[in-house]
C-alpha cells in the first residue's frame, strides 16, 4: 500500500515536473508551476522558508520522503532503476555508506556556493541536472513530435498545434546535459540510487535529518527470517539484512523492502529510537565524464557576401516580378556586460541565486534566453536578440524560476526596467549603406526612446538617423532584433550590471 | 488435415474459392450492359464542360473572331503546387501548362495573354512552349512590352526585349502587341519609355509590317496618361486597350485606392470610340470568388449550381464593348468554370446587375487591401513577403477572424487562427514586423497600395492581439 502511494505520487510529480520543461506554451506553468519552487535547493536559494521549514518537517516525520516523491532527478533514476531490475531481479547489495564522500562533495559544494563558482553548484545540483536533461535532450524530441502534429492540423485546418522552431541553443550545454544523462543512467543501471548517496548535496543535507525521522522502517527480528530480500531490493543500498539495521541516512523511504518482504517483519512505524548509522567506507567509482566542447555561437555560418550584394539591389533595377529575397542570420554582437532578465535585479544577485535549470530557457517564448557558454557562468541563461525579443507583456521567466534568479515581476514593473540600453552602430546603418528611409527601430521601440532625426544638423540633409534616450531605453530589444542590417546590427543593447526603474 | 470422411458434407476450401469464382464470372457478365448512363464520374450534377459553344467577339479593325473568355499568363501552376515561398520553388509546372492550354483549344479559347515580366520572366517561354504544338491560325497570341526598369528604357533594349518575346513565343508575328500598364510613373514614364526613345513609333511601324496585328496599351495608375493616349487615336488608331473592369470598380475604384478610375469611366471613353475592351482583374486578383460568407450565401440563393467567381465573369463579359476577358486559370478547376460560364455567356439581367451593385457596396466597408497577388512589389530587398501578408490578412477579414475586442465572442478563437496562421503563411522574418518603410515598392504596386502603411497597420493590429491590447 505504502510502495503503491509512493508510486503513483512519484509518477504524477515526474510526468509534471517533465512537463514544465517540455511545455513550450507555458500553459502547465499556471497549474503545476510550484511543483518547481518545492524543490530543495531552489527553495533554498529563493530564501523560501516556508518550503524549506516545510521540507525539513517532512523529512523529519517521515524521512528522506522528498528524494522519493518530489525530486525529478530521484525519480528518473527510480524509473531507470525499474527497467534494471526486469533485466535482472534483486539486484541490489547492502554497502557501506561513503560517508568521507558525502561530506567532501557537500563541502565543495558549499565553498563552491558561497565562493559564486555558479557552473559547479549547477552541475551537481540534481533538479538542475534534471532540467538541463529534459531541455536540451528530450524537449527537441517533443518538439519534433508536435510539429508533426502541427504538420498534420494544418491539413485539417485546425489551429489546435502550431508548429514550434527546433533550436539546440549550446552545444557545449548539451554535451554536458548528454553526460550528464548518461552517468546518471550508468549510475541507477548498476546501483539504483547511487548517485543520491554519493554526490547529490541535497541527498547528503537530508539524510542528516533523516536519521531523526519520527516514521522509520523497522525490522521485527522476531518475524524476520533473515532471507535478505529486502537487502536485496533496497535501492539505496542502506539494508543490512545481517545485523537487521538500517541505514536511515541513506534510506530514501520507498518502501519497496516493505513490499517485498513476505513475513512482514519490516513495517513502516513511529518512535523514537534513533539508530547510529556506522560509518565504514567502500571505493567506488564516481564517473560523471565532464566534456566542455568550445564552441562559440559565432559558428553560425554567413552564406556568401555575394547574396548580400544581390538582397540589396535597388528595385528600381529588377526587370521579372516575383520571388524573395535571400535574409541573412543576425550574427550575435559582443557585448560589453552581459544582459540578464528583468526581475533579476543585478547580474551579481542572479549568478548567485541561479541554479542553472534551464526552466526559463525551455520557458521564454521568444528565442531570448539561452545558457551561456563562459565559464563561470556556464550553463546560466544569458539573453541575446537575435531570434526575438523580450516582448513587454511577456514575464514567463519570472514566474517559473524556483530559485529567485529572476524574481516575480509584473508587467507594469517590466516596463520600466532598464537591463541595458540600445547603442547605435553608425557603419552598419542601411539609411548610410544603402541610402533607404529606415526607422524600424523608432517605430517599434516600446518605450519610445527613439526617435529618428536628421544625421546634418544643418537639417537639409534627408537621411534620417535614430538616437537613442538612455534614460527611457529599458533594453527590450525590439530595435536590435527588427533592425534590418545584417548580418550585425546597427543597433544592440548592452547590458547593465544593476537595474534600475526609469 | 483431417480424412476425407470429415470433409464429405463441408464446402472445404477448393470448393469455396471454385463457387467464388464462378460468381464473378457470371455476374460481372450480367452487370457488363448496366453502365449507368452519365459516363462522367465527377461533375454528374452539373453535367458535361461544354465543348463548342463558346461565345466570340470580333475586332473592328483586324476581323479576328475572339472568345470572350481569354487565358491570362501570369498566374502559372508550379511544380512546388503554387507554394511559391523558396526562390526554387518557382519552377513552372509546364506539363500542366501544357495540359490547360490543349484543354483550353479544344473547349474554343483562342487568346492567350502574356508578358516578359511574368512568372519571373518564364511565362513567355511556358506559353511558346506549349502554344507551338498547336497550328498557329489556331490561336491569338498577346504579349507586351515591358520595359519598367530604366536600363531598358534605352530604344536598344526595349527593341530587344521585343525581339526577345518573338522568341521565347516561338511565333514570327505577334497578333496583340500592348505598351504596359502605362499610367504607372505618370507622364514621366510614358515618355522614357514608348515617347522619346521613339519606341511607339517603331511598333507602329512593326504593325505596317504584319508582324504586329493589334496594337493597343493596358492601363494602371495615373488618369492623365490614359486620356493622352487616347487623344492620339486618330493618329495611332489603337486597336483594343486593356483595363481593369469589375463589380466593384466599375463604381467604387476609389473606395477600393484613391488613384484608381473608375471603370465606367474609362469603358465609356473606349466605347464612344469603338476600341474594343480586353478585361483584366474581372475578379480583383481574386478577392471576388471569396467572398465573405453571409455576401456568398446571396449570390448562391439566386442560382445555387453556379460558382462566385462566374458572377463576376458574367459582370464582365455582358458589356457589349468589351473584346475578351482575362482569366488567370491556373487549376484546371478554374478553366472548367470559366468554360461553363463563357460557352455560351449568359449575359447579366437587371436585377442581378442590381444584385452585384449591392455587393461592392458592401464589401468596401470591409478594410480589405486591394492586393491582387501579381508580385509585381517583390522581391522586397528586405526579404518581407508582402503579397502573402496581405493574403492572410485578407483572409481572416473575410473569414470573420479579426476579432475588434477581447469581448467578442469567437475571440480566443479569432486570436488564434490570426496569429497561429500568420506563422503559417509567412516565415517569421518575412513577417510586417520587418518593413522598414525604405518606399521602393510603392511604386511598382498596379492597385496603388500603399505599402508600407498598409503593413505597419496589419502588424500593429498583430502586435495588439500579442500584447493582449485588444
Amino acid at each position: 500500500m505504502l510502495k503503491k502511494i509512493r508510486t503513483i505520487s512519484a509518477i504524477i510529480f515526474l510526468a509534471l515536473i517533465t512537463l514544465l520543461f517540455l511545455d513550450f506554451t507555458g500553459t502547465i506553468h499556471s497549474w503545476f508551476g510550484w511543483m518547481a519552487k518545492i524543490q530543495f535547493f531552489p527553495s533554498l536559494l529563493a530564501l523560501n522558508f516556508g518550503i524549506i521549514t516545510f521540507l525539513i518537517l517532512i523529512t523529519l516525520l517521515f524521512g528522506r520522503i522528498y528524494c522519493s516523491v518530489i525530486c525529478p532527478l530521484g525519480l528518473f533514476q527510480d524509473g531507470v532503476s525499474k527497467v534494471a531490475s526486469k533485466r535482472k531481479k534483486n539486484r541490489f547489495f547492502f554497502s557501506k555508506a561513503m560517508t568521507w564522500l558525502r561530506y567532501t562533495v557537500l563541502g565543495l559544494f558549499v565553498i563552491a556556493f558561497i565562493g559564486g563558482f555558479g557552473s559547479f553548484v549547477a552541475f551537481l545540483e540534481p533538479y538542475s541536472a534534471f532540467g538541463r536533461i529534459v531541455s536540451n535532450i528530450f524537449a527537441p524530441v517533443y518538439q519534433g513530435v508536435n510539429n508533426l502534429l502541427a504538420l498534420l492540423a494544418e491539413r485539417v485546418d485546425s489551429y489546435a498545434f502550431y508548429e514550434k522552431e527546433i533550436w539546440i541553443r549550446s552545444v557545449a550545454t548539451f554535451s554536458v546535459a548528454a553526460a550528464t544523462l548518461a552517468g546518471i543512467v550508468i549510475l541507477a543501471w548498476r546501483g539504483g540510487r547511487t548517485y543520491c548517496n554519493t554526490l547529490c548535496p541535497v541527498g547528503t543535507i537530508l539524510g542528516v535529518i533523516s536519521q531523526f525521522s519520527y516514521f522509520k522502517h523497522r525490522i521485527d527480528v522476531a518475524k524476520c527470517n533473515s532471507c535478505g530480500l529486502c537487502a536485496r531490493n533496497c535501492k539505496a543500498s542502506c539494508i543490512d539484512a545481517k545485523s537487521h539495521t538500517i541505514d536511515y541516512s541513506r534510506c530514501v523511504s520507498c518502501f519497496n523492502c516493505i513490499e517485498k518482504c513476505r513475513k512482514e517483519a519490516i513495517r513502516y512505524t513511529p518512535g523514537i529510537r534513533q539508530e547510529k548509522p556506522e560509518l565504514q567506507t567502500e571505493p567506488e567509482k564516481v564517473m560523471v565524464s565532464e566534456e566542455q566542447v568550445d564552441s562559440s555561437r559565432r559558428k553560425m555560418l554567413t552564406i556568401a557576401g555575394a547574396v548580400l550584394a544581390t538582397s540589396a539591389i535597388k528595385a528600381q533595377e529588377k526587370k521579372v516580378d516575383g520571388g524573395l529575397a535571400f535574409i541573412e542570420d543576425k550574427k550575435i554582437p559582443k557585448r560589453q556586460t552581459a544582459l540578464v532578465p528583468a526581475g533579476s535585479q543585478s547580474i551579481r544577485n542572479f549568478t548567485r541565486q541561479c541554479t542553472g535549470c534551464q526552466l526559463c530557457v525551455s520557458a521564454c517564448p521568444n528565442n531570448v534566453l539561452r545558457p551561456s557558454t563562459g565559464l563561470v557562468t556556464f550553463m546560466q541563461p544569458e539573453m541575446s536578440y537575435e531570434r526575438g525579443y523580450c516582448r513587454p507583456e511577456c514575464t514567463k521567466c519570472s514566474e517559473v524560476c524556483p530559485a529567485g534568479a529572476i524574481t516575480r515581476v509584473s508587467v507594469e514593473d517590466k516596463s520600466s526596467t532598464q537591463i541595458g540600453h540600445a547603442v547605435w552602430i553608425e557603419k552598419n546603418c542601411v539609411v548610410l549603406t544603402d541610402g533607404v528611409s529606415c526607422g524600424n527601430c523608432a517605430r517599434h521601440c516600446p518605450a519610445g526612446a527613439i526617435v529618428m532625426i536628421e544625421k546634418d544638423p544643418d537639417g537639409f540633409d534627408s537621411a534620417k538617423i535614430p538616437v537613442v534616450n538612455t534614460e527611457r531605453c529599458i533594453g527590450c530589444g525590439a530595435c536590435e532584433n527588427l533592425c534590418p542590417a545584417r548580418p550585425f546590427s546597427a543597433i544592440y543593447v548592452e547590458g547593465h550590471n544593476m537595474h534600475r526603474t526609469v | 488435415m483431417s480424412d476425407k470422411n470429415k470433409n464429405s458434407n463441408k464446402l472445404g476450401r477448393r470448393g469455396f474459392l471454385k463457387i467464388l469464382g464462378g460468381t464473378a464470372v457470371v455476374s460481372s457478365a450480367a452487370f457488363a450492359g448496366f453502365k449507368p448512363k452519365d459516363k462522367e464520374r465527377g461533375g454528374i450534377a452539373l453535367g458535361e464542360v461544354p465543348k463548342g459553344k463558346m461565345t466570340y467577339r470580333t475586332t473592328p479593325t483586324t476581323g479576328d473572331k475572339v472568345s470572350v473568355l481569354g487565358y491570362g499568363f501570369m498566374r502559372l501552376p508550379t511544380i512546388a503546387g503554387n507554394s511559391a515561398r523558396e526562390n526554387g520553388g518557382n519552377e513552372i509546372d509546364q506539363e500542366a501548362v501544357n495540359a490547360l492550354t490543349d484543354y483550353a483549344l479544344e473547349h474554343g479559347v483562342n487568346y492567350f495573354d502574356t508578358s516578359p515580366a511574368y512568372c519571373q520572366g518564364r511565362s513567355e517561354g511556358a506559353l511558346g512552349i506549349a502554344l507551338s504544338r498547336h497550328p498557329r491560325d489556331k490561336y491569338f497570341v498577346a504579349t507586351k512590352l515591358s520595359n519598367f526598369a530604366p536600363n531598358t528604357w534605352s530604344r536598344e533594349a526595349s527593341i530587344e526585349m521585343y525581339h526577345n518575346s518573338l522568341k521565347e513565343l516561338k511565333v514570327d508575328y505577334l497578333d496583340y502587341m500592348l505598351l504596359h500598364a502605362i499610367g504607372l510613373g505618370g507622364m514621366d514614364a510614358l515618355h522614357g519609355r514608348y515617347l522619346d526613345n521613339g519606341i511607339l513609333d517603331f511598333l507602329i511601324e512593326e504593325r505596317k509590317a504584319g508582324r504586329i496585328r493589334n496594337l493597343g496599351f493596358s492601363y494602371h495608375g495615373d488618369i492623365k496618361v490614359f486620356d493622352y493616349l487616347l487623344s492620339m487615336h486618330d493618329e495611332v488608331k489603337w486597336d483594343f486597350v486593356q483595363i481593369q473592369l469589375n463589380y466593384l470598380d466599375w463604381n467604387y475604384a476609389k473606395e477600393v485606392n484613391p488613384t484608381n478610375t473608375n471603370a465606367s469611366y474609362l469603358y465609356d471613353e473606349l466605347e464612344k470610340r469603338g476600341i474594343p475592351s480586353v478585361i483584366m482583374e474581372p475578379l480583383l486578383g481574386g478577392r471576388l470568388a471569396k467572398l465573405p460568407d453571409y455576401l456568398m450565401g446571396k449570390l448562391k440563393q439566386q442560382r445555387r449550381d453556379n460558382s462566385i467567381a462566374s458572377w463576376a465573369f458574367r459582370y464582365a463579359g455582358s458589356f457589349p464593348g468589351v473584346l475578351t476577358v482575362l482569366s488567370g486559370m491556373t487549376y484546371m478547376e478554374h478553366l472548367q468554370d470559366n468554360i461553363r460560364t463563357y460557352a455560351p455567356l449568359e449575359p447579366l439581367s437587371e436585377k442581378e446587375n442590381d444584385l452585384l451593385e449591392e455587393t461592392a457596396k458592401l464589401m468596401i466597408e470591409y478594410p480589405l487591401v486591394s492586393c491582387t497577388g501579381c508580385q509585381y512589389c517583390m522581391p522586397c530587398p528586405y526579404g518581407i513577403d508582402i503579397p502573402s501578408i496581405f493574403l492572410h490578412y485578407n483572409r481572416c477579414v473575410s473569414e470573420n477572424n479579426f476579432p475588434q475586442s477581447s469581448q467578442d465572442e469567437n475571440y480566443s478563437r479569432a486570436r488564434r487562427a490570426f496569429l497561429v496562421g500568420y506563422d503559417r503563411t509567412v516565415p517569421k522574418l518575412r513577417q510586417a514586423d520587418h518593413c522598414i518603410g525604405c518606399d521602393q515598392c510603392t511604386h511598382h504596386c498596379p492597385q496603388a497600395i500603399k505599402i508600407p502603411a498598409e503593413l505597419e497597420r496589419i502588424d500593429r493590429y498583430a502586435e495588439s492581439l500579442k500584447q493582449g491590447v485588444i
